[in-house]
């Protein structure tokens, strides 16, 4: 790798600099800040960070090694756009950041290297992606993890590969794969529409998509996966490389646009973010910015489009105490709180207990429990802390990444607690209405 | 000693991740909400009582200067290190080490929120008075630094009603107590003399915090006027009739557009000036009172007069006040936010001055104001980019100031003076004014606390308008 020095202005954009000095510092982001709140450092929050692409960018400092890691410890939740109210676009700048500084980074590293190879190799691609997650699936089948996890010495020893070991989610098999196939939808037909399947999600999560399904048809939707659909980019987005997210933006579009869908149903709150946000991130590209507008006005968060159809009352009890974490990404940034809610308080029996906090990251941040895996774990113990406070049997979310970081913490934590998505105790609340 | 021993020692007292030394982490310490900005030399964030006074020995040995930092939200630049030297965060001290409901007291570390502390002992049906606007951010230290008030202290008062003792670190590293449990405290009231001393005399690291039942009832009224002046007659006439608001608070229509356009309150368009009112106590009482001032509020040509149905929409009305000052942001880039205070009979007149103000330098000024106790803040917006723009700002914020004091007001309601408003002490006092204050800084032995804030430094040359002078004129009726 050359090393490329000291670059800068960061972005002479004129969107960025606006974005920039439209932050007059209040504060007021602070305390919203889950990395803030961890270290108790500015360095580490919003204001912090907005504050060091302001010197880079006015050529006072360099984007040196140490700028470059309080924005890497960024985990992306978004929270501080909610509490600016000058309305500074957060996600835009840390974004445009990352992508500026992707290619000076002075240092070379293992760790870089992998990244960036998985990044741009494995998961745009559906077959290593696969391969990759059998063979872990595998690996877990074998006892292999937990001899690992009773080695005590093991974690002084290899403390990176232990902690991986004690982080990887847990695979719930058959995957999913979208091959179009078609579900016909059950009853008296609504429409038509088209599921989002993701990457990592129908991969780790078959089972769990299969209930989407379940829950779609039953609500009298018909379901088509379509054939060729890629990963969504989120996670290339936030690491800076926008190039390969615009590819896969491109061939989301290309497959899954048509007119006969009346949506296109994403239960990732990650994934649907970034299908929402496609109209932005093509709107340069002349020959996709409208069709991109046009795709990501079908977008809907399962959640948000159960309750706007509205979804057939469940009728099965489930007597539960539930208690519900605001993925990020669908609160923030896709500023849907009320549906998740709604959907779990048209269970019957299940008893919703509100935590401190639900709305604060768990830290999980796409791959930022693998690249930050210090404030990642120490957020998450703070979560998992609020969790054990409600006594709950479950505690629900609504985002791939937020179930497998809780399911880590709360195997870390000994908890007596299950990890589900919402969408998932509405699909066992259906379990009598099925026919 | 040299720099690098001096951060050698303090990585020995709170560990190195809490010490930073590198100009890039630096420059996030650089600033607090107001315009100025200055490199302190390190950062020192630490976690207890014992680690603060062990660096603040080290700091008075050496005679370095010390800035203490709560969450950096403050408008007069009271945190901001602009000589350099060790700035002091309180992130870290954020423990609420004894609540004692039957007292209506807490035991707090001075990192804590004021928010958090009021949500903490909801569940005794208990609050902390104070809510200055960065109330979701601001620690209490900070709070007691610059004597902060809140939408709601024209009925309950400032911090200085509400911290009734405190543990303080002198400049040489002792610990002393100031005030304690009880209301009233034998010799002298050092408490009083500390908190509103912005960081000048001692550093707070216990407080003694006096908390409130909440209220029984509370009601909440928009009011919407045609113009500035009648808004202000109301404001005058409600407290005159003996009726004590919680608050009183009015924002114009500039103020309006800005949080109509980001928080989205439902304050009236086309109104050239709301009132906020608020008026809590015993069910019965507030019942009376609200009638009263229905009546006033009916004696004007209004546009809207609403009462909030639910708490849900009494949040809704304050998130609007709560949130002007970042939602200035969504019109320009930069405000300086002025903060004075003048007689309630001279609201118009006032603001009519402000008025042409903003027309002589082309920028525009959003009015907030704390109405019920004078307390102005009028909002310069400007682009920090452009520089004549940001030097009409602060032009423009040292005439409003100067008006202020003319009409019998003060300087500052309740940001402080600290570097922003050091130079125009003059205004309001003589040579043996501000040398009967200053000498409490020899009394407490602390010149490297805070240096050179507050006073004036004669970089500009303002002459006196000496407001004792004003007071013996007019009387001390001015005031009321």
């Amino acid at each position: 790798m050359i090393l490329k020095n000291q670059q800068y202005p960061l972005s002479k954009d004129e969107k960025f600099i606006d974005g920039l000095y439209s932050c007059v510092h209040c504060g007021f982001c602070l305390q919203v800040c889950p990395t803030y709140r961890e270290t108790g450092l500015e360095t580490e929050s919003p204001r912090g960070r907005i504050a060091l692409m302001k010197a880079v960018n006015e050529e006072r400092i360099t984007a040196s090694n140490i700028v470059i890691e309080h924005w890497d410890r960024c985990v992306q939740c978004r929270a501080c756009e909610i509490a600016c109210p000058s309305g500074v676009p957060y996600g835009m700048l840390i974004e445009t950041t990352s992508h500026s500084i992707e290619n000076t980074k002075n240092e070379f590293s293992l760790k870089m290297l992998i990244k960036s190879f998985f990044l741009r190799h494995i998961i745009p691609q559906q077959k290593y992606l696969k391969l990759f997650i059998s063979l872990l699936y595998l690996l877990q089948l074998s006892k292999i993890p937990k001899i690992i996890q009773s080695i005590k010495f093991f974690n002084r020893l290899f403390p990176t590969l232990y902690n991986f070991n004690q982080m990887s989610p847990v695979i719930s098999p058959p995957s999913m794969m979208a091959s179009g196939q078609e579900f016909l939808g059950k009853g008296n037909r609504k429409g038509r529409v088209a599921l989002f399947t993701g990457c990592l999600m129908s991969l780790c999560h078959g089972n769990q998509m299969n209930a989407l399904v379940r829950i779609l048809t039953h609500n009298g939707y018909t379901v088509e996966l379509t054939e060729n659909q890629v990963c969504c980019g989120a996670i290339n987005s936030h690491s800076g490389d926008l190039e390969t997210s615009k590819n896969l933006a491109r061939k989301n579009i290309d497959f899954m646009l048509s007119d006969s869908i009346n949506a296109i149903i994403v239960a990732s709150a990650g994934c649907g973010s970034q299908l929402k946000d496609y109209f932005n991130l093509l709107e340069s590209d002349t020959n996709y910015s409208k069709k991109a507008d046009l795709f990501s006005k079908k977008v809907k968060d399962i959640h948000e489009f159960l309750v706007e159809i509205p979804l057939k009352l469940p009728t099965k009890l489930l007597n539960y105490n539930v208690t519900y974490q605001d993925s990020c990404h669908l609160t923030h940034v896709q500023k849907i709180t009320d549906a998740p809610r709604k959907i779990l308080s048209n269970i019957k029996g299940l008893n919703l207990i509100e935590m401190t906090e639900s709305k604060m990251c768990c830290g999980a941040g796409g791959i930022y429990s693998i690249t930050q895996p210090e404030l990642s774990q120490s957020i998450l113990t703070t979560k998992i802390k609020n969790v054990r406070a409600t006594g709950s049997n479950i505690v629900a979310t609504a985002n791939p990444g937020c179930v497998i970081q809780l399911q880590y913490g709360i195997r870390k934590h000994d908890l007596n607690t299950e990890v589900k998505y919402v969408f998932e105790l509405l699909d066992q609340a259906y379990h009598d209405d099925y026919i | 000693m040299s720099l690098n021993e001096i951060i050698y020692k303090f990585e020995n007292i709170v560990g190195s991740s809490y010490v930073i030394h590198a100009t890039e982490d630096l420059i996030a310490y650089e600033y607090d909400g107001s315009i100025d900005r200055s490199l302190p030399n390190i950062v020192v964030i630490p976690k207890n009582t014992k680690q603060i006074s062990e660096i603040l020995k080290i700091c008075y040995t050496n005679q370095v200067p010390v800035i203490a930092r709560g969450a950096g939200t403050g408008l007069s630049g009271g945190a901001i290190a602009q000589n350099g030297g060790v700035s002091i965060g309180f992130s870290r001290m954020t423990e609420i080490i004894e609540i004692d409901p039957e007292n209506h007291l807490a035991i707090v570390e001075p990192g804590v929120i004021n928010s958090e502390l009021s949500e903490k002992v909801s569940e005794y049906n208990l609050y902390y008075a104070p809510d200055p606007s960065s109330q979701q951010v601001c620690t209490l230290g900070g709070n007691i630094a610059e004597n902060s008030g809140g939408l709601h202290c024209l009925k309950y008062g400032v911090t200085t009603n509400h911290i009734i003792g405190m543990e303080i670190a002198l400049s040489n590293g002792d610990l002393v107590w100031v005030g304690d449990k009880t209301r009233e405290s034998p010799g002298y009231d050092l408490r009083g003399i500390v908190i509103g001393s912005e960081g000048t005399l001692a550093l707070a690291t216990k407080l003694v915090v006096r908390l409130l039942k909440k209220p029984e009832t509370v009601k909440t009224f928009l009011a919407a006027f045609k113009s500035i002046s009648d808004a202000s007659e109301v404001v005058s006439q409600i407290i005159s009739s003996g009726i004590i608001p919680s608050a009183i608070e009015m924002m114009d229509k500039l103020a309006i557009s800005a949080v109509e356009s980001s928080i989205n309150p439902g304050y009236p368009h086309n109104a050239e000036a709301i009132l906020l009112v608020e008026i809590d106590g015993l069910h019965e009482a507030v019942i009376e009172e609200s009638k009263d001032i229905t009546q006033i509020f009916k004696q004007y040509d209004l546009l809207e007069l609403r009462e909030a149905q639910d708490e849900k929409e009494r949040i809704n009305l304050w998130k609007g006040r709560k949130g002007v000052l970042g939602a200035l942001g969504h019109l320009a880039p930069n405000y300086y936010l002025v903060d004075g205070t003048i007689p309630r009979t001279k609201l118009v007149e006032v603001l009519e001055k402000i008025n042409q103000i903003s027309k002589k330098i082309k920028l525009p000024i959003a009015n907030v104001l704390h109405a019920g106790d004078g307390n102005l803040h009028p909002a310069i917006l400007f682009n920090e980019r452009n520089t004549s723009e940001r030097d009409k700002a602060l032009e423009a914020g040292a005439e409003i100031l100067k008006i202020c004091v003319e009409v019998g007001g003060v300087l500052s309601g309740e940001h402080g003076i600290g570097l922003e408003k050091q130079e125009y002490m003059p205004l309001m006092f003589n040579q043996s004014d501000l040398k009967s204050m200053s000498n409490l800084i020899y009394a407490f032995d602390s010149p490297n606390f805070n240096p050179n804030k507050i006073f004036p430094t004669g970089k500009k040359n303002i002459t006196e308008i000496n407001q004792s002078g004003i007071i013996s004129q007019s009387g001390s009726e001015i005031f009321i």
